[in-house]
């Protein structure tokens, strides 16, 4: 009885305060919340046409797609962004040869020691390396970007919602805002002017549209190795491939292999059902 | 315990007869999961999460134990660490994945294991001590869950550290010293990452070891089930062994596949893609939120935004901080009082019409909170909060212990044979009044309203 009472005020007390403040005026505001005048230029992220080829549950890699994608990276991502998880060796995963890869990794250079005087210098890189960032640190970083960070692009698509997408859409996201958007960003500043701060970009997927990185991806930038038309929409698409595979290169070790893990888990069900019938249908069969 | 009916474990090699003998250790087991164990027969699949859940509890220890040979523990290292397993350990993805979701369906299993212990009133005399274990076990796996999410070292492992740690400091007098000594420091540090990792290294065994005692003391009465009628005599019971093992076999089959279907198909969907960004101290997320199964227990913290004061005086008597963190406990801690809140002599929600109405509304306010949890701190969201958790407490202490008093149930079964087939045999007319005296053994059948 004692519990019962006790736990009956206690319960009271709670009840009270939180009724209090729910419903004495003051306490609570209910102007509806106040949103950032960057709202007005959200968008739905682009998809490209057809969607990327390891969406869905029987996705696969485009090995001619990765391979652009890291022409790209190299040619352009790569001035800024480092990749600190992936390393040479894995571009074997994307039908490159052993010998090949040896080439390609010689052809960038990382921090090494030098073997004689054992002071530290460049050399070319060997397979097992990582990708270099092209900064020695956070501070080089920074002051050569406007104090802005490139972030690290080993897992940029995990790191973002809808990852794929969203720098397929980034990468296209650098046009002029508006008229519209311009009026309801006005609006929702309250009367002040949108105004994109000197030193960084306007991008309309960018979640608060300044975004400290320039416009990247111009037509015909770079030179396919396979002859594909270098646009902006085929380049931020290849590229975005490439970093879904850096970010997870077992994505579709993983759907093949959940495939045949459900299809055992499927059968192997099925038996234990079936087992289950038939120990039960003496205990169920009484009961007509 | 055992029903006079239990079949008896007999050792039929001259080996199983010398281990019998030395370790009756197959006996034990004969007599807790196997022939020796009669159930009731009428057990629904509510009954198949017990199971489950230790289920879980050995996918979480042995993945964990390999994912622990490849993680290291440093904060400057950690992250990477994580990467490393992802990438260069043969199928560490899969253990991680597995891991990781792991401990959400540890959870999903959790929870229904609990709300059907809530709708058939599985706390109540003589089961009380398996409910009070079966809380002590939730709390643990909370804790071990919490620690668990912060060994990755990404930003959510970080911040939310920084978040519930910070709960501690909210104890007058003791708050902060007491922070600054569980985090090693101002704010979560290598000695705060290193010490998760021991103890969430340790709290499973700990779980294993409380599970041990809660099967034990669930042998001690023997299973509840549906009706909330006691066993009465054998033709209400089904050995264990096969009958409930093949029903708990192929239902973990069913739940396996689910479970592979997010392993294998969406691993990230119940997680936060900022904890692929790794801890950055100098920068804070939008939004901090817990994992999916700690947002209602944190939008129950969050619901209080003010001090308790004394009307017009202005005088604080207790902070909102730490109202809400007393709220927070107090949401789970209440739940060791249930057995002696809801004094209804009748069990199952089935036969309670008017506690079945007011379990849907907790199971609704559940939902709230766990929606309003994973919102920002904004309006509409913390009056909602406000008023679900406001509910929650009065479901417990308040609406439960008046709806035992005041409501009519509706006629049980005399046994459970014969709620399984139907009125075979005759069934004495009620003429027991019902008895509320905690302990009495239940009046089975011959619980009819008085009238």
């Amino acid at each position: 009885m004692t519990i019962r009472l006790g736990g009956i005020i206690f319960g009271l007390v709670l009840v009270g305060v939180l009724l209090a403040w729910s419903f004495i005026p003051d306490t609570v505001k209910y102007s509806a919340p106040t949103k950032s005048p960057y709202y007005a230029f959200h968008e739905e992220k682009l998809k490209p046409a057809g969607g990327f080829s390891f969406d869905g549950l029987g996705g696969k890699w485009d090995y001619q797609q990765l391979q652009r994608g890291y022409q790209v990276y190299k040619e352009v991502c790569s001035a800024c962004h480092g990749m600190k998880y992936v390393a040479f060796r894995n571009l074997e995963q994307l039908g490159y040869t052993e010998a090949e890869v040896r080439a390609e990794a010689a052809s960038w250079s990382v921090p090494g020691l030098d073997p004689v005087t054992g002071e530290s210098t460049m050399r070319p890189a060997e397979p097992t390396d990582y990708f270099p960032s092209p900064y020695p640190n956070e501070i080089a970083a920074r002051a050569a970007n406007n104090n802005a960070l490139p972030p690290d692009l080993s897992l940029i698509t995990k790191a973002r919602p809808d990852g794929a997408n969203y720098v397929y859409s980034l990468m296209q996201g650098y046009v002029e805002p508006t008229e519209e958007d311009l009026a309801k960003a006005k609006e929702l500043a309250g009367g002040v002017e949108w105004e994109t701060p000197v030193g960084l970009y306007f991008n309309e997927h960018f979640y608060n549209a300044n975004i400290a990185m320039p416009p990247q991806l111009y037509p015909d930038l770079i030179t396919y190795a396979d002859g594909t038309e270098a646009t902006v929409e085929q380049m931020a698409q290849d590229v975005s491939a490439f970093l879904t595979w850096t970010a997870e290169p077992s994505l579709v070790a993983r759907k093949q292999t959940g495939w045949f893990v459900i299809g055992f888990l499927l059968f192997a069900t099925g038996l234990a059902f079936l087992s289950y019938k038939q120990i039960w249908a003496e205990k169920k069969k009484k009961k007509a | 315990m055992s029903f006079a009916w239990a079949k008896q474990y007999e050792p039929k090699s001259d080996f199983t007869k010398w281990i019998d003998e030395k370790l009756p250790l197959p006996r034990m087991v004969y007599n807790a999961v196997g022939a020796g164990y009669p159930v009731p027969r009428n057990l629904n699949y509510m009954w198949n999460f017990g199971v489950l859940a230790g289920f879980f509890l050995m996918v979480q220890i042995v993945t964990g134990v390999v994912l622990a040979m490849h993680y290291a523990a440093d904060t400057s290292v950690a992250f990477g660490s994580v990467e490393h397993i992802m990438r260069n350990v043969n199928y560490g993805w899969m253990l991680r994945y597995a891991h990781a979701n792991g401990a959400s369906f540890f959870f999903i299993v959790i929870y229904a294991h609990i709300f059907r212990g809530l709708f058939y009133s599985s706390y109540k005399a003589p089961r009380e001590m398996i409910w009070l274990l079966g809380v002590v076990i939730f709390l643990l796996m909370m804790a071990t869950a919490f620690m668990g999410y912060v060994l990755p070292w990404g930003q959510m492992s970080f911040w939310g550290a920084k978040v519930i740690t910070g709960l501690f400091g909210a104890i007058p007098v003791i708050g902060e010293p007491l922070q600054v000594w569980l985090v090693g420091g101002y704010a979560p540090n290598a000695a705060t990452l290193n010490r998760f990792f021991s103890l969430h290294f340790l709290l499973p065994f700990v779980i294993a070891g409380v599970v041990i005692l809660h099967i034990w003391a669930l042998h001690i009465p023997g299973s509840s089930n549906p009706t909330g009628v006691e066993v009465k005599k054998e033709s209400d019971t089904v050995p264990f062994h096969p009958y409930y093992t093949a029903k708990d076999g192929w239902f973990l089959g069913l739940v396996l596949i689910i479970f592979s279907a997010f392993v294998f198909f969406a691993p990230n969907v119940l997680g936060h893609p900022d904890n692929y960004i790794e801890a950055n101290p100098l920068s804070t997320p939008a939004n901090i939120v817990p994992e999916w199964y700690f947002l209602p227990f944190y939008a129950i913290l969050r619901a209080f935004t003010g001090d308790l004061t004394i009307p017009f005086t202005g005088i604080v008597l207790i902070e909102a901080k730490f109202l809400g963190v007393i709220a927070m406990f107090g949401s789970i801690l209440v739940w060791f009082f249930l057995p002696w809140l809801d004094k209804s002599p009748v069990r199952s929600g089935s036969y309670r019409p008017l506690f079945q109405k007011f379990f849907w509304v907790l199971v609704l306010t559940m939902i709230v909170l766990t929606i309003c949890g994973g919102a920002p701190a904004e309006q509409p969201y913390v009056l909602i909060s406000q008023i679900a958790t406001a509910y929650y407490f009065l479901h417990f202490l308040v609406i439960l212990p008046i709806i035992s008093q005041i409501e009519v149930p509706k006629p049980l079964p005399f046994s459970i044979t014969e709620a399984v087939l139907g009125k075979t045999e005759e069934a004495p007319k009620a003429t027991t009044p019902a008895t509320d005296k905690p302990g009495d053994d239940l009046p089975g059948g011959s619980l009819q309203p008085a009238e």
